[in-house]
């Protein structure tokens, strides 16, 4: 692709620490983010908020691991505020006090995301290793009484899908203007639980017509956002709308990734912001420009009227799931490789994690699991 | 349509809190940002929602719109462009 093709990123996302109070069984951080220190001080994060939004990125991301657990977070909204981002938290809301609150809208923040395991204390506390649900609860007090936009997200999957009528409830009851209800993907984490996550296919179509429901009662109150797991589609997800097109993703330690998982890809040679500018990896960077465009397509997708509209899936999946990172997306119904899909569903439900008699037990995001499942690089 | 259309417009609009207008140099446009996303706007498109201050009626807004752009009769267009904002919840 040449690089006057090639437009600025748009979506520029800071992952500012893997640190995390929660253990979330879906959590697509790398498994093996213990393996990964040196968490890049304020000035490197300055420097990248300065460099991406020269080129043009627009949107900020604060995300983590836990954001709040960075002490100079509202430093780097600042920062980021001044130089015209429209910034935005996502967080667990733990660490969110009203003095921390007030000093993030003094600071300029714009907008706070704050996700929800479930619609219980009971499965929202489990799912996520902790007892925040009441705790949650009064940050979106707080969220409202600081007049921020609120986006609730919620991540579904097999345990909570089935409330989601009440999740919804407890979204409208807490003022959110957003409720996002995403089904999890199935990275890090996520991946090794997957037995215990994905629904049955009557789950997801008996939860997205209840959200269909909800939507034409609520009409502008409060917009439903509902995304259905792709394990059940017949062609893939429009990863990251394109590789190298609009996002733009730093990890705690300065790595620059095409997406949140791209570190699991071999051979891109991640490059790192305390070595080149935004820029260079943006446009130059083996990493940026491995999967951009179109030549890198093998059949099926190279000669697929629908390339352009999907642009082959997500490279991640393709690696994790049939071990070449260039194949079309298992999930197309055209990859020779659908069946891993068909049989991980058919796996998930023969394992009924609820007899107790389940071969892997749930894995919790916690850094003795990190290190346990780590494997040692060659 | 839906019923949202035939509410009447707003007698002196005001841009949503939650969406903010401004100038992207990289795309030499006015842009509207909001969580997560971002909309580029036309040129009338910026110059109506400039106005949306909460203080321009729209017939104030319609003149001043006309001036700025030399023409006249750009009643039908801005009101078409206030319904659509209306109907996306950029303008309350």
């Amino acid at each position: 692709m040449s690089q006057a093709a090639i437009k600025p990123p748009f979506w520029l996302l800071a992952e500012l620490t893997y640190r995390c109070p929660l253990h979330c069984v879906f959590c697509y951080n790398p498994v093996n983010y213990t393996e990964t220190s040196n968490e890049l001080n304020t000035e490197d994060w300055i420097r990248v908020f300065e460099q991406a939004r020269e080129l043009g990125a627009a949107q900020l991301g604060f995300s983590g691991g836990e954001p709040l657990l960075r002490d100079d977070l509202d430093t780097l909204v600042a920062h980021a505020r001044k130089l015209g981002f429209y910034t935005n938290l996502i967080t667990s809301g733990v660490g969110l006090n009203e003095k921390r609150i007030a000093s993030l809208k003094q600071a300029g923040l714009d907008h706070i995301q704050l996700s929800f395991q479930d619609s219980t204390k009971e499965i929202n506390d489990f799912l996520s290793s902790t007892k925040t649900f009441d705790l949650k609860k009064k940050v979106a007090g707080l969220i409202k009484q600081y007049d921020y936009p609120m986006v609730l997200n919620v991540v579904l999957h097999r345990q909570n899908i089935d409330h989601i009528d009440k999740i919804i409830d407890m979204g409208l009851e807490l003022g959110a203007e957003y409720i996002e209800l995403a089904n999890t993907q199935y990275y890090g984490w996520a991946l090794k639980n997957r037995d215990h996550l994905l629904p049955t296919h009557d789950q997801i179509i008996q939860a997205e017509a209840i959200v269909n429901r909800y939507r034409e009662v609520i009409g502008k109150q409060c917009k439903l956002l509902f995304v259905t797991p792709d394990y059940f589609e017949q062609r893939p997800k429009a990863c990251m709308n394109g590789w190298g097109s609009v996002f733009l993703d730093i990890a705690p330690d300065g790595a620059a990734l095409p997406c949140h998982n791209a570190r699991e890809l071999p051979g891109l040679d991640i490059p790192n912001v305390k070595e080149f500018s935004i820029h260079d990896i943006w446009y130059d960077s083996k990493a940026f420009n491995f999967f951009r465009g179109f030549d890198w397509m093998q059949e099926p997708c190279r000669s697929c009227s629908e390339k352009e509209k999907d642009f082959g899936g997500c490279r991640c999946q393709a690696y994790l799931l049939t071990g070449d990172a260039a194949a079309a997306d298992p999930v197309c119904s055209k990859s020779p490789k659908h069946n891993v899909i068909t049989q991980a569903i058919h796996q998930a439900h023969a394992a009924k994690p609820q007899d107790g008699r389940i071969e892997h037990p749930i894995v919790f995001r916690t850094d003795k699991n990190s290190r346990d499942l780590t494997q040692p690089i060659d | 349509m839906n019923e949202q259309s035939q509410t009447p417009l707003p007698e002196r609009p005001q841009l949503n809190r939650r969406f903010r207008l401004q100038w992207e140099e990289s795309q030499q446009a006015n842009v509207l940002l909001y969580p997560e996303g971002m909309v580029q706007l036309n040129a009338s498109a910026a110059e109506i929602l400039k106005r949306c201050d909460g203080e321009h009626t729209i017939d104030e807004l319609i003149s001043e719109i006309e001036a700025v752009f030399n023409e006249t009769n750009l009643r039908d267009p801005i009101e078409g462009m206030l319904r659509a904002a209306f109907d996306k919840d950029w303008i309350l």
